[in-house]
């Protein structure tokens, strides 16, 4: 490739942050994403920005909360537990509707689980996890490539939205290293900013107040509608989706993240044996593509969901098919091997694709 | 309101440029607005309003401010950690303080507290300590005095089961990052002052960049404590002081 770089997947998470003008981070030390946090200690000092290693992912989240109110683009990254930990903070996040970003490196849970990767976080991240009942932007990159580039768009679509965006990766995808393009993505002009907290002084004498408590003043049901309004307008216009080898399938894999890496490897081998095998990768896992899933039930496909999960995104495609298709699922418990390290292949994936053809 | 009413109410409670109307602190003899209006004065005094953002808890001390300064009220407990976040972004061009009840700061939230002061955070944290939970009707506090009757105490707090008041400001004396640390309380009109002092070296510290600086003050709680104001007042001077003795316990010019 043209003009690309050889970066893991945990440095093209902090340098997509950093092109997308990202100088604040605040986290919280967690296996398998150490190396983000470290990349961000190195190079924010180097360009005039702040990290700080917070005493918790509670406070981590808070900070972020903070830095958020006064107008910046702030980050923090984290894995699972972490990720449990920060929900308090993320429903006041949602409420405020403040634009902030956070990652999620997924390792096995629940629990102290595994260090190690898993897919064990969805609906947690693609329900809101704490609460209340809002919604995050969430992105799975599945390449290294994505991770830079979906962390920008993380970004943009926080601003645009006043909304919390979760990239969701994962272990796996955090390890490897691929040829990179580190282009800066131009996206569409924002919205200033004029509720921010910066003192009165540099506003005109102007003052902001933004609070949690804010739907204490008989206001509660309208904020809420808002809110949810807004929520639909970004189910309306922000799902992304990866189509492959789609058109004429008779089984349809579903899969995101390091396991759609592994679907198309089964779509390869299958498709060389004349076995009509696709994808649908969801980009955006809330807002999901119900739509395209709902369209290739209604065309007769079967559908096959992988995850490296006990079943939950399969959740969203029964929710998807409306009840007009065949699902079959493929989770943890067809992992290489039972240890920690397993992890879900092309070959195991294959197999099943040739059992439901 | 009758002229005389508002007479009074503007003699206790303003006028002030930065308190553009009375305070939220909703329930009879209550002593939060009367805090802010130190903490308010104190701003204006040091000519650094438009520099100050606040960061407000849940709580009683969640309505006390109700003024024309930026600031924000979210979760119980993590204010100085969402005021690390703002000190950041702004590039420490801004004045942070937050406003938190002795269960938002010295319970639910002490963790950030302390933490905020082991980094010498420069932020101002000030504590009213109401010996109670205020907004949810009464209960057991950090700073419940040993006996005292709540709502979740009902036989008086005792040791066994509930521990021993907290004393924060002695507490974060001890730490290297801290570099102011004090109590007072807004009993009286003197207490008033003091509280007002403590605030003006508190919020110095920030302005020079020294490091955490911290004030709990007193207040009372008149009904939760079932108690007429002036007898609320007075059980502080003889009750709270006794257990939460006033004064400065660290007023260092520089992190040694």
């Amino acid at each position: 490739m043209e003009d690309a770089t050889l970066i893991h997947g945990y440095e093209a998470i902090p340098q997509g942050a950093l092109d997308a003008g990202c100088l604040h981070f605040f986290g919280y030390p967690i296996t398998p994403q150490n190396e983000i946090t470290e990349y961000f200690a190195r190079e924010l000092p180097k360009r005039g920005g702040r990290f700080v290693q917070a005493e918790s992912e509670s406070a981590a989240v808070a900070m972020l909360f903070g830095a958020a109110t006064a107008g910046v683009r702030a980050i923090t990254t984290t894995a699972s537990p972490g990720w449990g930990l920060m929900q308090e903070g993320i429903s006041h996040i949602a409420w405020c509707e403040l634009p902030c970003v956070i990652v999620d490196c997924q390792r096995g849970g629940p629990g102290q689980g595994t260090t190690r990767h898993a897919q064990t976080d969805y609906l947690s991240v693609t329900r809101g996890g704490g609460h209340g009942g809002y919604k995050n932007i969430v992105l799975a990159p599945d390449s290294v490539q994505e991770c830079y580039d979906l962390t920008q768009l993380a970004f943009y679509l926080a601003d645009k939205y006043d909304n919390l965006v979760i990239v969701l990766s994962d272990g796996i995808l955090m390890q490897i290293a691929e040829p990179t393009k580190l282009q800066t993505i131009d996206f569409p002009p924002l919205p200033e900013k004029d509720w921010a907290l910066k003192g009165t002084a540099k506003k005109g004498g102007k003052f902001s107040t933004i609070h949690s408590t804010r739907g204490l003043a008989g206001t509660y049901v309208q904020i809420l509608k808002a809110l949810h309004e807004k929520y639909q307008k970004i189910t309306d216009s922000e799902v992304r989706f990866e189509a492959s080898q789609a058109d004429d399938a008779e089984l349809l894999l579903i899969a995101y993240g390091y396991v759609a890496r592994s679907c198309k490897g089964a779509i390869s081998m299958a498709r060389a044996e004349g076995l009509k095998v696709g994808l649908i990768r969801p980009i955006t896992v809330w807002p999901f593509p119900y739509e395209i899933i709902n369209q290739k039930a209604s065309q007769g496909c079967k559908f096959l969901v992988v995850e490296d999960s006990m079943g939950q995104m399969v959740e969203d495609v029964k929710l998807g098919t409306e009840g007009k298709a065949e699902i079959h699922f493929l989770g943890l418990l067809a992992r290489h091997q039972s240890g920690e390290l397993g992890m879900l292949f092309p070959e195991t994936v294959f197999t099943e694709v040739k059992k439901l053809l | 309101m009758s002229d005389k009413k508002a007479i009074v109410k503007e003699k206790i409670y303003g006028p002030s440029e930065l308190r553009p109307r009375y305070g939220a602190g909703g329930c009879r003899g209550c002593g939060h607005p009367l805090v802010a209006k130190a903490i308010l004065e104190t701003i204006e005094e040091l000519d650094i309003a438009g520099r100050v953002i606040y960061v407000q808890g849940i709580g009683c001390s969640t309505g006390g401010l109700g003024t024309k300064l930026d600031g924000t009220v979210q979760a119980h407990g993590p204010a100085p950690a969402v005021a690390t976040g703002i000190k950041h972004a702004l590039f420490d061009d801004a004045i942070v303080i937050t406003l938190q009840g002795d269960g938002d700061c010295a319970a639910i939230g002490s963790g950030y507290l302390i933490a905020a002061a082991a980094r010498a955070q420069r932020i101002t944290v000030f504590m009213y300590n109401n010996a109670n939970y205020g907004t949810t009707g009464g209960q057991l506090a950090p700073t419940t005095l040993l006996g005292q009757v709540t709502t979740t105490t009902p036989a008086g707090r005792e040791p066994r089961m509930f521990g021993y008041p907290i004393h924060v400001p002695e507490m974060l004396a001890t730490m290297r990052g801290v570099v102011y640390s004090a109590r007072s309380a807004i009993n009286t009109p003197a207490n008033y002052q003091r509280t007002k002092r403590y605030a003006k070296v508190a919020l110095q510290k920030q302005i020079d960049d020294v490091g955490f600086s911290f004030v709990e003050v007193l207040t009372p709680c008149t009904i939760n404590w079932h108690m007429e104001p002036v007898d609320a007042m007075k059980w502080i001077g003889e009750e709270m002081i006794a257990e939460y003795p006033l004064g400065e316990f660290k007023n260092v010019a520089q992190i040694d």
